[in-house]
């Protein structure tokens, strides 16, 4: 019993020198898959444009990062509490995330869209809406959207990430699924998305939706987020950003 | 001078001790924010999750209970055919996590729905798309899953002799069930029933995972709306401690009306 | 047979996606039956740490530390172990920098692992507490006055006639708690932590097979709550060793 204390007692003790001597930048990243974004794979891995991105910034800036899957309805506090280091999972630089954390510039902007089953005949305003459940991801730009054009007359229905609230509309338990367009297009570039369902682009709603996504820092960390500003300003110029984004989208994802 | 039931207050530490809790209660109610709750309280947002969180509480208490009783019955008194298979029952919803339990019943089973189409044709769809039916029936087989363990300890506790007593005055099965070894049996559960109840009742926010609005996803909104991270949190865990409290009185009380000598 | 469950785990068989190496999901499995087992040891440590300290405290100590204990156990114990689990999980990293920089050191990181096991270990601690001073009361008051009476040292008692004495009685409810503690670990899920529910439902969201995932982890959580079962069994026949058997109806 003793030597087994003695032991775990000295797992604890290594596991807390290793992280004192590393000072690897911790990034947050939703723990659910986000496809084409960030995708976990079977070894564990992180994938996806975002990643790509991360990594061509953080070579240019020579950061040493690592991923470090976060709750995303707990990633901001999770930054403000000093577990990550800075969030960057297609979060939308709104004016009251604003009021809390500080953003870098946009690195990509993507509007939302309504995602319905394939036979939907449904339109997209709020009357067409009216009588229907409506999934979003909790704590996200398209939750504040949903509410604020669709939640008088249709039910708005939370769930902690946006891959159970497109599962719930594959299970037909949703009629309609409010999201980021290119998130939604990577549901439904997947077999199950394929089979089930459409998106159609809603009009942009500047106030809940903000100006584009942009990686979070806390708002003492102005260093690291001009580091990071430059970061991504350089890759846009040498070429990099077009490089990874033609692996995965036909079309420009960093807007105008 | 003083009531009997401030008596143990006065001590010179515990009254300092006092001093200390209502001073950080005080410095709670000054120091932190607290303007968002007349918002959503009078949007009627914090009753209907309270109200959502008690009768999920309620409803599988009671039917919970209900299955507990005959899962402990066939484990104690029934025949081998019926024992093992509660047995196994019960095993497995005490052996594994309920958050992964109600995750198989929501998404697992939903993800099965895209391949059969005529399900959202029937009758039951109504029931089938919303999510508390899930919520419900998670909460109620995990509570019948603990309590059959607690109602078979409860059944054999009970003295022999009351049962041979009963038999020997004629009375059927039936009768000796309801009459004799039921009243007996959930006498002596009883102080184990109301811990468990206090179990269930912290168990119950998992259901704010699959979308159910609860007191807990209320506080979740609260705190992503206004990006207030402490302060909801606060205020749940006073309430999850006041409903506590509730339960602990409720079961002392019912203590006390039941006799307290067990042959 | 080797060859027939090969093929079963063979990529596009029935359990291809559960292959230990990729493309099957298996691994990630086992990486969080690991990060979970971690956990669960290191959280249980903890715990029984605090529960020896809050048994004791709550026993033998001064009033200040009987009624500082008892609001210990008796808040942890009311409040949803999800909902404290949150807010330690904010909490205490941030508390702990709010220090740091104020007394002008920098930010250091707490790795998700620590925090949870110290957040799981508190909450287990409480339930311990409880759990072991109900053992220690549990041995005959004659055992110890005996001890008393032969000039023994309180050390010397303890580690002689109370441990020994009390275990039995207590390892039916350290065994539960062990349980509670493995399935607990499922609520870091929730935020966020790479245990074995979580990389089960990424498993499960990535590929769509929520079924079978489930099912797989299930059947894990399952072989842990047996083995370890098997394991108390034995622990509670070694220390009821030398105890007269009690036969049903004996008494």
């Amino acid at each position: 019993m003793k030597t087994k204390l003695l032991a775990l007692a000295a797992v604890a003790a290594m596991s807390l020198g290793t992280v004192a001597t590393a000072a690897a930048l911790k990034v947050g990243v939703a723990a659910e898959p986000y496809p084409p974004f960030t995708v976990p794979d079977a070894s564990g891995k992180w994938s996806g444009w975002e990643v790509d991105i991360l990594d061509a910034i953080c070579a240019d800036q020579k950061l040493d990062c690592v991923i470090t899957p976060t709750a995303w309805d707990g990633i901001i506090p999770a930054l403000t509490g000093g577990q990550i280091d800075l969030i960057l999972s297609s979060m939308s630089i709104t004016d009251a995330r604003k009021k809390v954390i500080d953003f870098s510039d946009k690195y990509y902007e993507t509007p939302a869209s309504l995602a319905t089953a394939k036979d939907a005949t449904f339109g997209i305003t709020a009357d067409a809406l009216a009588g229907k459940v409506i999934g979003v991801e909790t704590s996200s730009t398209n939750e504040a959207y949903a509410r604020k054009f669709f939640a008088a007359k249709s039910t708005i229905k939370v769930y902690p990430t946006a891959d159970e609230a497109t599962q719930d509309l594959a299970a037909g338990r949703v009629d309609a699924v409010v999201g980021d367009e290119m998130a939604l297009q990577g549901f439904l570039a997947t077999d199950q998305g394929k089979a089930c369902c459409k998106q159609t682009v809603l009009p942009y709603d500047k106030e809940t939706l903000g100006d584009g996504i942009g990686a979070g820092f806390r708002k003492s960390d102005t260093a690291l987020r001009d580091q990071f500003n430059k970061g991504i300003a350089d890759i846009r110029a040498n070429g990099t950003y077009d490089t990874i984004s033609k692996k995965y989208f036909d079309f420009n994802i960093y807007g105008e | 001078m003083i009531p009997a039931f401030l008596r143990p207050m006065m001590k010179t530490h515990r009254l300092v001790m006092l001093a200390i809790a209502l001073i950080v209660v005080g410095a709670c109610a000054y120091y932190l924010d607290w303007s968002w709750v007349p918002t959503y309280w009078n949007s009627g947002l914090i009753l209907e999750g309270l109200w959502t969180t008690i009768w999920l509480l309620v409803l599988s208490w009671a039917i919970g209970l209900f299955l507990a009783v005959w899962l402990g019955l066939a484990q104690a008194a029934g025949p081998w055919w019926l024992a093992l298979p509660a047995k196994g029952y019960c095993s497995v919803i005490r052996g594994t996590p309920l958050l992964l339990q109600l995750w198989m019943l929501y998404y697992g089973l939903g993800s099965l729905f895209p391949q059969f189409p005529w399900i959202r044709h029937s009758e039951l769809w109504p029931i089938l798309r919303q999510a508390w039916p899930y919520a419900a029936l998670t909460l109620t087989l995990s509570f019948a899953g603990y309590e059959g363990e607690v109602m078979r300890g409860a059944f054999l506790g009970v003295p022999h002799g009351q049962l041979e007593c009963a038999r020997a005055f004629g009375m059927s099965r039936f009768t000796i069930l309801r009459r004799i070894w039921l009243p007996q049996a959930i006498q002596r559960a009883l102080p184990t029933l109301g811990g468990e109840t206090v179990l269930q009742l912290k168990a119950t926010p998992l259901v704010a995972t699959i979308s159910v609005i609860d007191i807990y996803q209320v506080s979740d909104r609260i705190r992503h709306d206004t990006f207030i991270v402490y302060e909801p949190l606060i205020l749940l865990a006073l309430v999850y401690m006041a409903i506590t409290g509730i339960i602990v009185l409720i079961f002392r009380g019912l203590e006390r009306r039941l006799p307290s000598k067990v042959a | 047979m080797l060859d027939a469950i090969t093929t079963l785990f063979a990529p596009g068989h029935a359990l291809g996606l559960l292959a230990l190496s990729p493309p099957g999901w298996g691994g990630t499995l086992v990486t969080g039956l690991i990060a979970t087992m971690e956990i669960a040891f290191g959280a249980y440590a903890v715990g029984l740490a605090i529960g020896i300290c809050g048994a004791f405290g709550k026993l033998y100590g001064g009033e200040v530390t009987r009624d500082l204990f008892a609001l210990y156990t008796t808040v942890v114990r009311a409040v949803p172990e999800l909902v404290e689990i949150l807010f330690l999980y904010y909490a205490v990293p941030s508390i702990v920098n709010e220090i740091l920089l104020n007394a002008g050191f920098g930010r250091i990181a707490m790795p998700p692992l620590l925090v949870g096991t110290i957040v799981l270990g508190v909450v287990l601690g409480a339930y311990m507490t409880e759990v072991l001073r109900g053992a220690i009361l549990a041995v005959p008051h004659g055992q110890i006055e005996a001890a008393r009476a032969y000039g023994m040292s309180s050390l010397l008692l303890a580690r002689r006639i109370t441990f020994p004495q009390m275990m039995s009685n207590a390892i039916p409810g350290m065994a539960n708690l062990w349980l509670n503690c493995t399935k607990d670990t499922a609520l870091l899920a929730v935020i966020g932590f790479s245990e074995l529910t979580l990389n089960t439902k990424q498993a499960a969201g990535t590929t769509k097979a929520y079924f079978l995932f489930f099912v797989a982890a299930m059947v894990i959580y399952m072989c842990i709550s047996m083995i370890s079962g098997r394991f108390f069994a034995v622990l509670e026949r070694w220390a009821r060793r030398g105890q007269r058997k009690i036969e049903r109806g004996g008494i």
